[in-house]
């Protein structure tokens, strides 16, 4: 399912009065994989750019704390699903386990930062460093075990991980969970937890915290980006296109699938960090089944293979469901939600979340396997290519 | 139980009538579990799908078997078949209406949309009969006899006897019946079938109602009992999973054995682990499952019974 730019060559007829190739001919390998070339060549990755980089500046001073939480939290299941794009999307090794590696982080904070209270950029980068050694830990599975075996024992990690944040009272709580009440939140002057205090202006917790979540994400995606147009995500896709082709012309596939394990769970250990950070306090059905297939589904509803999608998946995903939470008193969910005091209705408000949640998981499949980036990359074509249709 | 003694805890003896009750309700529980792994091995060795769904299969068939039981106030066995022939019509119709779109998708792809049915079925099962724990109106309810020092109870006997048949008519179905031998034609090799005119679609249709009729039966072995029928039945059949792969994923006798063997380690953490290796912590029956089935795929990556697929260059 390899999603390429649909031209990276345009041809274009010879102009007269001009020698030399037309300018839109990629020349060179560096050309070739730029990320942001002049805006006359992708001018819609600069739309994209400057119009989130003024999104970025203007929504916290715009919406209010609620909406910043629910994009805060969107913000952090995108980074969590960068991670599992980079093992699923990119290298073709499906795990439910990602939920497992998020509590790996989530508890690392909570343990470094709220119990021993480290500084922030320490336990998050810890938190990374042991959701990398986990996930690598991990990893020789998938050497061992290919497709639906190797599902299967990823499922079975969630439930391993679960018994172990319930058993292992002196680092995660048990099962009544853990605070992170007390783990600092600053970053030099910055004082994330009180609120920035910016040219005179003091900002809440939730707009701090917005703009702290996002741009992790922007680093997140960059970082991910670049692994995955270099030498080494060549060689991640070309395992999942055919992992025996790519063993026959030299790819090491302990080296890339077990590295895939090892970035994939230090994005996630990164999540489920700042996860905590946002909820305050962690307890282990935080980090259940649930949030694994929310996490592949939000692969899949953005689609595989593109970090882009990712994101937005990210934002569908969790946008639409606190959506639903907070306008399920509208009058046109009457006949659907009843709060089961007698009212008429069918679902509660967390049953029909979950139906479609199942829905949107199956139509995408059935109706857009590429996911919602392929409506980017249509429109995108379309206009490329206008005025012909294909 | 540990008892406190005078020089601190002393460990309980178990007994040998204790191991014996175990081995009993091991196999018992491992039935059941055999039961939702056969469903889950049919659909997989006839269209390679790991049918996350099963599992809301099986909480409907409960459900339905309830409903026929208790509300219609039928006939407890009469309930239990017209339940699995509706098992088997939502199987088929979920094949019909989803899973034939999906042809030759990567797999990826295919438990996703099997986990996104179960998301829809179980919250529909959920929103009709509602989150309480119910009768399901069995004959057996929680009558117990004795049998050479074993408490045996009626119900166990019963999955056990409905485990026993339903592997015999396994057996039977594709040992000697021409739709079993050309579902055993296509999974083998689906190209090959298709050349010699067996019909795959019919095949994943017959596949999916084998499943939803199964997973009927499991479902109302794992409600039997006492208030037993909840929503949460259906989160019990997530622990065969380890059963299945365990025996091989398109292994319909592995299904089975690896059924049992997860039914007797899961009574047997529960026996043991609180005498002999406390420090697992609490409930580990509910995990060692995972955990046993973890170590076999390390020695055998493909279960048990399972094929071994062959890389070729």
């Amino acid at each position: 399912m390899a999603i390429t730019h649909p031209f990276t060559t345009r041809f274009r007829l010879a102009r007269p009065g001009r020698s030399g190739p037309a300018p839109d001919l990629t020349l060179s390998y560096e050309d070739e994989i730029k990320l942001l070339r002049s805006p006359g060549r992708t001018p819609w990755r600069w739309v994209v750019v400057v119009g989130g980089l003024v999104l970025f500046l203007w929504l916290p001073t715009y919406l209010g704390d609620p909406g910043l939480r629910v994009l805060s939290l969107c913000g952090i299941y995108a980074i969590g699903a960068i991670g599992l794009n980079l093992l699923t999307g990119y290298t073709g090794q499906i795990s439910l386990g990602h939920a497992f590696f998020v509590g790996v982080g989530a508890y690392t904070a909570a343990y470094f930062g709220g119990q021993h209270g480290w500084p922030m950029l320490a336990y998050l980068a810890f938190a990374a460093l042991l959701g990398f050694v986990v996930g690598g830990v991990i990893g020789p599975f998938a050497l061992r075990l290919r497709g639906n075996y190797l599902v299967v024992v990823t499922l079975g990690l969630v439930f391993l991980g679960e018994h172990l944040w319930n058993n292992w009272d002196s680092v995660t709580g048990g099962g009544n969970g853990i605070s992170l009440g007390g783990a600092p939140m600053s970053l030099g002057p910055l004082d994330f937890k009180q609120g920035l205090e910016l040219g005179g202006e003091t900002y809440t917790f939730e707009q701090s915290f917005f703009w702290l979540v996002w741009i992790l994400v922007a680093l997140s995606a960059l970082l991910a980006k670049n692994l995955v147009r270099s030498r080494a995500g060549r060689a991640m896709q070309a395992i999942r296109d055919r992992d025996l082709s790519a063993e026959v012309i030299g790819v090491s596939p302990a080296r890339y699938k077990v590295g895939a394990f090892a970035w994939s769970s230090a994005y996630a250990a990164v999540a489920g960090a700042l996860y905590g950070l946002l909820q305050q306090y962690v307890s282990p059905g935080d980090f259940g089944l649930f949030l694994s297939i929310t996490y592949v589904a939000i692969i899949i509803i953005g689609g595989l293979g593109t970090i882009f999608g990712s994101i937005i998946g990210a934002l569908f995903v969790l946008g639409g469901r606190s959506l639903i939470e907070q306008n399920s008193g509208q009058a046109i969910f009457d006949p659907l939600i009843t709060t089961r005091s007698g009212e008429p209705g069918i679902f509660t408000i967390g049953e029909l979340n979950a139906v479609l949640f199942g829905l949107a998981i199956v139509l995408f499949l059935l109706l857009e396997p590429r996911g919602l980036a392929a409506f980017w990359f249509r429109i995108k074509t379309w206009f490329v290519t206008w005025p012909f249709s294909y | 139980m540990p008892m406190s003694g005078p020089g601190g805890p002393i460990l309980a003896v178990i007994t040998g009538d204790d191991l014996l009750q175990t081995a009993f309700s091991g196999l018992a529980l491992g039935c059941k579990y055999a039961l939702i792994a056969l469903g889950f091995s049919v659909v997989f060795k006839a269209t390679g799908v790991i049918n996350f769904a099963q599992a809301s299969l099986v909480l409907l068939g409960a459900y339905l078997t309830f409903n026929f039981a208790q509300t219609w106030d039928l006939n407890f066995y009469l309930s239990l078949v017209m339940a699995m022939a509706a098992g088997a019509l939502v199987g088929v119709l979920t094949e019909a209406s989803v899973l034939r779109w999906l042809v030759g998708q990567p797999p990826a792809a295919l438990i996703m949309v099997t986990i996104g049915l179960l998301f829809v079925l179980n919250n529909v099962v959920t929103a009709i009969w509602g989150p309480d724990n119910r009768n399901l109106g069995d004959p057996w309810g929680i009558q117990t006899r004795d049998v050479v020092g074993v408490t045996v109870a009626d119900r166990d006997v019963w999955t056990i006897g409905f485990a026993a048949v339903a592997v015999a008519a396994f057996f039977v179905f594709f040992r000697y019946s021409t739709l079993g031998l050309a579902m055993r034609a296509a999974a083998f090799d689906p190209e090959a079938a298709m050349a010699q005119g067996i019909p795959a679609r019919r095949v994943h249709r017959v596949a999916w109602a084998i499943a939803g009729a199964v997973a009927a039966l499991a479902g109302a072995t794992l409600a039997a009992g006492a208030g037993q029928l909840s929503p949460a039945t259906g989160s019990l059949a997530l622990v065969a999973f380890p059963a299945i792969i365990l025996g091989g994923l398109d292994s319909p006798l592995g299904a089975v054995v690896g059924g049992i063997i997860i039914g007797l380690v899961q009574q047997f953490t529960a026996l043991l682990a609180p005498e002999y290796f406390d420090w697992v912590g609490d409930s580990f029956e509910r995990v060692s499952p995972y955990l046993v089935m973890i170590v076999i795929l390390l020695i055998r990556p493909y279960g048990l019974f399972g094929t071994r697929e062959v890389r070729r260059v």
